[in-house]
Parts: C-alpha cells; sequence; structure tokens
C-alpha cells in the first residue's frame, strides 16, 4: 500500500500516514506542489519552521517504463520566493517507490544546535543525530554511507553550501555509478541544510514493489513507448552521442548562444566547448559517451567525462553547466570546465546558477572573464568554505549583481537564466517569465520549435505564436513531470504519434485507471494553477512575469534582436 | 558562387567541420546536401547565415550553410 512518511524535525518524531484520497492520482511534481500549496504558508521564511520539504516519486517511477525514475523535491524555495519542484536521475526514486512511498514530507525546524540524518526502510523512517559527516563534501558522504550501509544504499545528501544555507544550494542524488545527479535548482539544498539533515539514506531490502493493475496491458504499451523512443533521432541518436552538449554548435550557429554575460549571441570558441569535440575527447581518452542517470533509461545522454590520464573527471556533464562556463564565461577549456562541475557536485550548489552567477561575477569585475583558474579557486577556497565572499557568489547571479551593482543580471524571480537567449529565441523568453518556477528552461522547452524542428517550427525571432507555444509546453510539462519521466520523452512525444498515447496507457494499466489525453492536460493546468497561485499568495504578480530591463534595451548580435513582448502580450500566457 | 558549408553532429563523419565551396548562381540547399551524399530524410536544421531555411533555398554568394540531423538536449 502506498503511504506518506512524514517526518517533524522540532521534535524529531517520525509517522507513517495513508494517502490521503485527493493525493491518490498524483505523483512527482504534481504531488509535491499540491502538497507545499496546502500546507506550507506562502508567506513564510523558506528557511524559517513553515517551510516543508517534499520528495515524490513520479507515477511509474518504480515500473519497468524506461526513463521513468525521476525524483521530485519541492519546497518554498529560497531563491525565487516562491514554489518549487525540482526533478533528478539517480536511484533513490526508484527504492522510494518500491517501498511503496509515495511522498516524504520534511516539517520544522531542530531546537537544538546538532545536525541529524534521516534513514528510510520497509519500517518507516528514523532520525539519528550526524557528526561525523557534517563538512563534508558530497562525494565523500556517498562513499563513507556505502561503506557503512553497503553498495545498494540510496542517498540524498547535501555538501557544503547545503550546510551553510547557500540559496544556490541543491541537494545530491547518488546515482548507478555512485556519483551525483541533482535536484539543482532553487536552493532546495538550503532548505534541508536549515532542517539540520545532512544526508537521508534508504534501505529499500524486503521493499513490497510495485503493483500493476493490468500487466499485459502494462507491457505492450511500455514497448510501443520505449519502441518511440529509440525511433526518434534526438532520443535515440543525438542524445546518446552527443550529450546534451550537442546543443553548443547549433545555438551558436542559430546566433542565441549567450555569451561574454549575455551581450553577444555567439562565441568564438564553441567548438573547443561542443559536444561533438567532447564526444571525440572522451572516446579518446577512454570515457564513456553514453550513460544513463538511473535504471531503466534508454536515452543515456549522460557521460563519464576522464582527463588526459584516463583518470575520471565528471559524469553528468550537461549542455547547461558547459554553456555558462563556457560561452558566457568566456572559458574555452573543457578540461577547466569538468573540473568546475566535479566540484559544484561535491559542495552541492546549481551548476546553472553558479554559471549565470560567474558571469555577472566576470563582469563585476571579482575576476576576468575567462579566467578559469580563478573560477576553481573562487569555487574551492571561497564558495566550499563559506567565507563571506563565498556566500555572496553562493546566493546566485542576484546576490552577487546586488552586492556589486551590476545592472546586467540574467535572472527572472531571482533565478539565473539558462543557456538560451530570449531575445533571439523568443519563445523560451516566454517559459522564463511565465515560468512559477523562475527562469527554467525545462519547464516549457520552447528549443524544440524555436530551434530543433521538433514538434513543428516556430520562428525564434518573431513574436508569432510563442506565448501559445509556451503554455503548452508548460503545461505538457508538468503533467510529464509527474509522471516521473525524463522531459526528454518529450522529443518523441512531440513527433511520433503513438508515444503520448502509449505513457498514458501505462498509467492506466499501473493503477486500473482511465486517463485520455484530455485528463492529463487538466492534470498540468491545474498543477500550473496551484504553483501560480502560491507564487500570487506569497506576494508575487504579474509584474514578476517579465524578463530584465537590459534585454528590452540592449540589441544582441547577431541578430541585433531585443525582447519587445509588451506586458499584456506576456500576461495572456495566464489566459487559460 | 562562394558558400561556406558547415556541418555538425554525424554529418561531420567521413567529412569535414567548414568547407569553402564554388557553385553557380540559383544553387538551392538541396543541391548541396545531395552533392554531400546526405539525403533530405537526414537533414534536421538548415540555418543559413544563423536564420532557419528549407531545402528551397536560393543561396546567395558569401553565405554561410549550416546543416544539422535533428539533435536536442537541454
Amino acid at each position: 500500500m502506498d503511504k506518506i512518511l512524514r517526518v517533524n524535525m522540532t521534535d524529531l518524531t517520525t509517522k507513517l500516514e495513508t494517502v490521503p484520497t485527493e493525493w491518490a492520482g498524483l505523483g512527482g511534481r504534481g504531488l509535491t506542489s499540491t502538497i507545499v500549496a496546502a500546507e506550507v504558508p506562502a508567506d513564510c521564511h523558506p528557511l524559517g519552521p513553515n517551510n516543508k520539504l517534499v520528495f515524490a516519486p513520479g507515477l511509474l517511477t518504480g515500473t519497468a517504463a524506461a526513463n521513468s525514475g525521476r525524483l521530485s523535491a519541492g519546497a518554498k524555495s529560497p531563491l525565487t520566493g516562491g514554489i518549487k519542484e525540482s526533478n533528478a536521475g539517480g536511484t533513490a526514486a526508484q527504492m522510494l517507490a518500491r517501498l511503496g512511498i509515495k511522498a516524504l514530507i520534511i516539517e520544522g525546524l531542530p531546537k537544538a544546535d546538532k545536525w541529524y540524518n534521516l534513514h528510510v526502510n520497509k519500517d518507516g523512517v528514523t532520525i539519528q543525530e550526524e557528526t561525523e559527516l557534517l563538512g563534508k563534501g558530497n562525494f565523500a558522504v556517498i562513499e563513507d554511507l556505502e561503506a557503512r550501509l553497503g553498495k545498494k544504499t540510496g542517498v540524498l545528501t547535501i555538501g557544503p553550501a547545503g550546510e551553510l544555507k547557500m540559496t544556490a544550494a541543491n541537494i545530491s542524488v547518488k546515482d548507478p555509478d555512485s556519483k551525483i545527479r541533482s535536484h539543482g535548482r532553487g536552493g532546495l539544498g538550503a532548505v534541508m541544510g536549515s532542517k539540520k539533515i545532512k544526508y537521508i539514506s534508504i534501505d529499500d531490502a524486503g521493499a513490497p514493489g510495485i503493483k500493476i493493475a493490468d500487466p499485459e496491458k502494462f507491457k505492450v504499451a511500455a514497448r510501443t513507448f520505449a519502441k518511440a523512443l529509440l525511433d526518434h533521432p534526438v532520443s535515440g541518436e543525438g542524445l546518446p552521442t552527443y550529450g546534451t552538449n550537442v546543443l553548443v554548435n547549433i545555438l551558436n550557429e542559430a546566433g542565441g548562444l549567450p555569451t561574454r554575460n549575455f551581450t553577444v549571441g555567439q562565441f568564438e570558441a564553441h567548438d573547443k566547448i561542443s559536444g561533438e569535440t567532447m564526444h571525440d575527447t572522451i572516446v579518446a581518452r577512454g570515457g564513456k559517451p553514453k550513460h544513463g542517470c538511473h535504471a531503466g533509461c534508454i536515452i543515456q545522454c549522460s557521460q563519464v567525462y576522464n582527463d588526459k590520464d584516463g583518470k575520471y573527471v565528471t559524469s553528468g556533464f550537461e549542455y547547461e553547466t558547459i554553456w555558462g562556463l563556457g560561452a558566457d564565461c568566456c572559458i574555452d577549456n573543457l578540461d577547466d570546465i569538468a573540473r568546475a562541475d566535479n566540484l559544484m557536485d561535491d559542495i552541492g550548489i546549481d551548476s546553472i546558477e553558479t554559471a549565470v552567477m560567474f558571469g555577472v561575477a566576470m563582469e563585476a569585475g571579482i575576476l576576468p572573464f575567462g579566467d578559469s583558474k580563478e573560477m576553481l579557486r573562487l569555487l574551492t577556497e571561497e564558495i566550499g568554505k563559506g567565507t563571506p565572499l563565498g556566500r555572496i557568489l553562493g546566493g546566485g547571479a542576484g546576490s552577487v549583481g546586488k552586492a556589486y551593482g551590476v545592472t546586467r543580471v540574467p535572472v527572472v524571480k531571482n533565478q539565473g537564466i539558462p543557456a538560451y537567449d530570449p531575445r533571439s529565441v523568443k519563445g523560451i523568453g516566454i517559459t522564463y517569465a511565465t515560468s512559477t518556477m523562475g527562469a527554467d528552461h525545462t519547464s516549457g522547452y520552447t528549443i524544440a520549435t524555436n530551434i530543433l524542428n521538433v514538434g513543428g517550427y516556430v520562428d525564434p525571432l518573431k513574436k508569432d505564436g510563442q506565448v501559445e507555444l509556451s503554455r503548452n509546453l508548460q503545461i505538457a510539462t508538468a503533467a510529464v513531470d509527474s509522471t516521473g519521466m525524463c522531459i526528454f520523452i518529450a522529443f518523441p512525444a512531440l513527433d511520433i504519434p503513438e508515444c503520448l498515447p502509449a505513457l498514458i496507457d501505462m498509467i492506466n494499466a499501473r493503477f486500473g485507471i482511465n486517463l485520455t489525453g484530455d485528463d492529463v492536460t487538466n492534470l498540468g493546468k491545474h498543477i500550473l494553477k496551484v504553483e501560480h497561485q502560491f507564487n500570487i499568495e506569497a506576494g508575487f504578480t504579474n509584474k514578476h512575469d517579465r524578463l530584465p530591463e537590459f534585454f528590452k534595451t540592449e540589441p544582441v548580435a547577431p541578430h541585433n534582436a531585443v525582447w519587445d513582448f509588451t506586458d499584456a502580450e506576456i500576461d495572456e500566457f495566464w489566459n487559460f | 558562387m562562394h558558400i561556406t558549408v558547415k556541418l555538425f553532429a554525424t554529418f561531420r563523419n567521413g567529412r569535414f567541420k567548414v568547407a569553402q565551396q564554388e557553385h553557380p548562381d540559383g544553387t538551392d540547399c538541396r543541391k548541396i546536401v545531395l552533392e554531400l551524399g546526405l539525403t533530405e530524410e537526414e537533414i534536421g536544421i538548415i540555418l543559413v547565415n544563423s536564420r532557419h531555411a528549407t531545402l528551397d533555398h536560393l543561396l546567395q554568394d558569401g553565405d554561410t550553410l549550416a546543416l544539422f540531423p535533428l539533435v536536442g538536449g537541454g
């Protein structure tokens, strides 16, 4: 039977609850956002006693459905001040799902100045005091827990950034190779740090597993779904070969690759940091060009990147990180970017927020553009150690912009804008502006249709159709984020007619229900509205659905495009 | 006329990254694609001078043509 695990850090008690009927049909983002909206006062301090940290596997997580192993984490975000859901791969989601745990809710703050860990197993969850691993990086935590509790142990952990409650801190999840995937965005690591939980270990021995209501129907649908993923050129060939970093060259060519803190749309040294170069480098050095972030992933967009001596440097090395430190900070050395990626994983800090932050820090004169050695030092010596400068940097792009009086600060709702310039890829600008999460490319990935010719084509340089495109994708994404599916299933789902019905069939077969396509769309709409309402109650208005001023006033080369949407045009987004 | 042709991802295998080519006036993208031994079906994205274009697009002297298979990421 599915259950809710509730942990109260104020009185150090735990409870096993049955799932309320109204939560039964929800999973992943749908569930974390519903719980946060229902139980967290929107005006609370995100690091105070009234915020809650919620983990939820998706509706299909733990089943044999391909690419269904994502875990959602939700809370009020200390970075944006609004609702937050951030999902990640790794092994924890499938373990929690097999244990029958629909959600883990952590509430309250400890009274004593002590740190704790949580241990989840088939009997529930226990709270223990933690002393040994405080101050340690995430890799050391995982290594220690595997030595203590066994190789199979699932781990959710924070690094020094989370302990120090930096607003760019993430929550790390152990992956199938004992490395790290992250709930990156929105500072959820600081929320976990505020509750003084260093890590959560998971043991799924004796787990009841997942019951499928109609196994035969599930098997047929799962096969159709997996075939669609493998048949589509993006999920079946491009992503497994080059990783997400295949995007550097195409965004550069299209003039939408934000460079030198969003002042130009093309980076001269793009080829040095491109997916093509990265692929050849990995193969030459004996790394792995293909790697899954969770068991059952058949896209395998991740990889293992080695140094020139063939020694491991990092994995899960993503386009966003490479763009941010590469083009946006003008660093043309992939090895240094890989080292920074590994450091950010260990410190436990969002690699998108931190990369955007470094672009602003370079503009502020804290370090020169392109200075990778100083960037590595700042990560290790300042952010990792929590010096006063390190805390400003660890607060993300907005924090540095404020502290140093920078006016070109690419954030929405204080969250760093990712790897696509909204002036030359206008659809993604609508997503950045309106997303309930703050600037977030994954919440409505218009790049598919604006740049990649997936799901049709909408001219990236024109305003026509962008609001509708972003809206439709944000609705669909909210629903997909509730299934536990990797967002990259959207590529085949947009182009291959059998893909989405097969996904719905799997949900129906899993639960013995009869959802239709319309039900799924309505679920997506409902989630967005719940999140939007939370943000309104937290103090956001339509004036927060705006891009920074400089996008309107500074044309970006090569297209010399500006952000030219009127307020009324943007506000049309919420008209559904 | 003079055209710069750029190839990306799998299109580079056994070909090139960037080449300078001479073509007669009135050459469209399709002709260059076929001359490269690529098929129309393989082409995911065509950019001419950083703008999206179709196979029928007529090239002008000095244009840069970039060809990609369907790719994606995040």
